[in-house]
């Protein structure tokens, strides 16, 4: 066995030149790849990052049906204390949950005294929103980074919309839960930059302000935003907690709670699958490229030898070991390939992240792209390249280990 | 008991629509350590005759014994087997895989072919290589070497496995006179020492006196066995 494959080893150096073309054809291959894998990947945790961090969390929980008139932010469709009570138990249960922030979600009216817009704001809990959506405080353009009392955080579109500054005292009329309506004076404590996502065009409150506004006498949360400690276990957790609370019906024996990754809540999400998607097809090209070379070069060589195969099999060689030999030419092809391709590739995303791409995703700009060779990646690539480059080889070597040894001695 | 024993061994090839009879009915029995050649021109059938004999082939009909075994309708599988333990092959073109050393080549039988321990191959390898005088040679390849060293190489090759029967197909044709005299000269001693029994198919009359058994074909009949002069080295 061992002598096949030196044999074999030595009947790729024979041919240098065809080798090294065949096997620089796939190793371009692979790079092109990883290269869009890992910068399409980048560029995917990069916006999930964006969106999950910078306001809608990993996971929301909701009262049922809030969902369904989200657009209208319904106060009639609040968490009750007592709900309240019975997601924190649940939450506090579950592994992989790093923290969450309670949320009072409502529409009302701004006014600077001379014009009227609407707004819509979440009512937070200051260091628990923070928590949960760390780039908030990144987002603020000018003002103070955390929320005070008595103070607003308003998008910067409706700052200029309304030329509002920072400290300027604003008026915000909402309507409560019953219909009557109220109004609060606050000061503009910050602008904040807006984000592409549902919500991302929201102002902020101190939970305690929303609550007076609105006049409940009880604490209602409209939503409750989830981070996790490890953001690749979503939906094993997602899963863990709709389990938890699929046991709290209400009287009609219906679930009260709704879970909601973020998956549910952005329309991001259909971007990156579709990411997936083409990721998928490179793939699929990639096999192509390494099927169509592989078997070409096999192909030739066998041709070129039809002779040597005869003399082997005359001597007594069994047609399984001949199958065998080019097999591992086969094998060899793909591997010197792809490691070829996964240096290439190391040295593209090395000069990538040294140059730093920047791009513009909606209201983002100056998002620098760092691909990222993932370990998982590399692994499914080369796997796929040398199964397919072993594959490629099964036909030439099959035709080669059935020849009639006097038909392929006689061959010219 | 014979080596080899052909009873009515008939061979048809169909070409198309045509079938030609390249054996008729061929009978005839080789004795162990025999150095025999086939002549005759070429269409004669000596090549199919030897291509039978070497397991490469099957009869169309008649009888075929080699080395006691009926090998007239052996598998695939069971052909590429008896040919890798009883069988050594000579051919024309020497046929040396490019890529191996004279060392190598002479050990790939042995490795692919049949397990034999390391200890034993390497001895085997080398006293052979000693014998066809290539020892100071084993470890260039065949593109370094002469036509002559390539047909000591094949011989060694043929035997390593210490086949019983040695089936060389014009094994002087691309040598000249001199080179060619000497390989078979190998060859001759060979079967001498080893009691391995060649069998050559050649029409190179000069060689031909130099074996002990000549069998004559014509039309894939055999017309005439005569003793060469190789009989004397007995």
């Amino acid at each position: 066995m061992f002598k096949l494959v030196k044999i074999a080893a030595r009947n790729l150096l024979r041919y240098k030149r065809r080798t090294l073309l065949t096997s620089s054809l796939i190793a371009v291959g692979v790079t092109f790849v990883l290269v869009f894998v890992s910068s399409s990947s980048a560029f995917k945790n990069l916006m999930i990052g964006q969106i999950t961090d910078s306001m809608l969390g990993h996971i929301q929980v909701h009262k049922q049906g809030y969902m369904a008139s989200i657009d209208s932010l319904p106060l009639t469709l609040n968490l009750s204390p007592e709900n309240m009570k019975k997601l924190e138990k649940a939450i506090n249960s579950l592994p992989g949950i790093e923290t969450f922030s309670p949320r009072i979600k409502f529409a009302g009216m701004f006014s600077n005294f001379m014009e009227t817009t609407n707004i819509r704001i979440n009512g937070v809990y200051p260091d628990k929103e923070t928590a949960v959506a760390p780039l908030l405080p990144g987002r603020v353009k000018e003002g103070e980074k955390v929320i005070k009392k008595g103070e607003i955080f308003i998008p910067e579109l409706l700052a200029k919309g309304m030329k509002v500054k920072l400290g300027d005292t604003i008026v915000i009329i909402a309507t409560n839960r019953d219909g009557s309506v109220n109004g609060k004076q606050f000061r503009v404590g910050a602008v904040i930059e807006s984000v592409t996502g549902p919500g991302g065009r929201d102002g902020y409150m101190h939970i305690d302000d929303a609550r007076e506004l609105l006049r409940m006498e009880q604490m209602e949360i409209s939503e409750v935003a989830i981070r996790l400690s490890d953001f690749d276990k979503l939906h094993s957790v997602s899963a863990g907690l709709t389990s938890a609370l699929s046991e709290e019906t209400n009287k009609a024996g219906k679930p009260i709670f709704d879970v909601r990754t973020w998956e549910d809540l952005s329309p991001f999400y259909n971007v990156a699958q579709m990411i997936d998607i083409m990721t998928f097809f490179i793939k699929l090209m990639l096999i192509a490229i390494v099927l169509i070379s592989v078997m070409n070069v096999m192909i030739m060589a066998i041709f070129e030898r039809i002779r040597e195969i005869g003399t082997m099999a005359a001597i007594g060689t069994q047609p399984g070991k001949i199958l065998f030999l080019f097999l591992i030419e086969g094998f060899f092809l793909g591997v010197f390939g792809t490691i070829v391709g996964i240096v290439f590739t190391s040295l593209a995303t090395y000069t990538i992240n040294v140059v730093g791409i920047s791009f513009n995703f909606g209201r983002q700009v100056g998002l620098i792209l760092s691909p990222r060779l993932e370990m998982g990646q590399i692994f499914l690539i080369s796997g796929i390249v040398i199964l397919v480059s072993v594959l490629a080889a099964l036909h030439p070597a099959f035709k080669a280990s059935r020849m009639e040894p006097i038909n392929a001695l006689r061959h010219v | 008991m014979s080596l080899i024993s052909a009873q009515d061994l008939t061979k048809v090839y169909t070409l198309g629509e045509l079938e030609v009879e390249a054996l008729k009915s061929v009978s005839f029995t080789v004795e162990p350590s025999s150095f025999v050649s086939f002549v005759g021109p070429s269409g004669s059938g000596k090549t199919t005759l030897l291509n039978l004999i070497g397991c490469l082939d099957r009869p169309t009909s008649g009888s075929l014994m080699v080395a006691g075994a009926d090998i007239s309708s052996l598998s695939r599988r069971e052909a590429a087997d008896f040919r890798g333990k009883n069988l050594g092959f000579i051919f024309q073109d020497f046929n040396l895989m490019p890529v191996l050393t004279v060392y190598e080549n002479v050990e790939y039988p042995l490795l692919v072919v049949q397990n034999v321990a390391a200890a034993e191959r390497k001895e085997r390898i080398l006293s052979l290589l000693d014998t066809v005088d290539m020892l100071d040679q084993k470890d260039k390849y065949p593109d370094q070497i002469s036509g002559g060293q390539k047909q000591r190489v094949a011989i060694a090759r043929a035997l390593v496995t210490n086949a019983s029967l040695v089936l060389a197909d014009e094994p002087t044709a691309n040598l000249d006179s001199k080179t060619a005299f000497m390989v078979i000269d190998i060859m001759h001693k060979m079967k001498d020492e080893l009691g391995v029994t060649f069998i050559f198919s050649t029409h190179d009359r000069k060689i031909v006196r130099e074996v002990e058994t000549i069998y004559t074909l014509t039309d894939g009949m055999i017309t005439g066995k005569a003793a060469g002069k190789g009989g004397r080295h007995v």
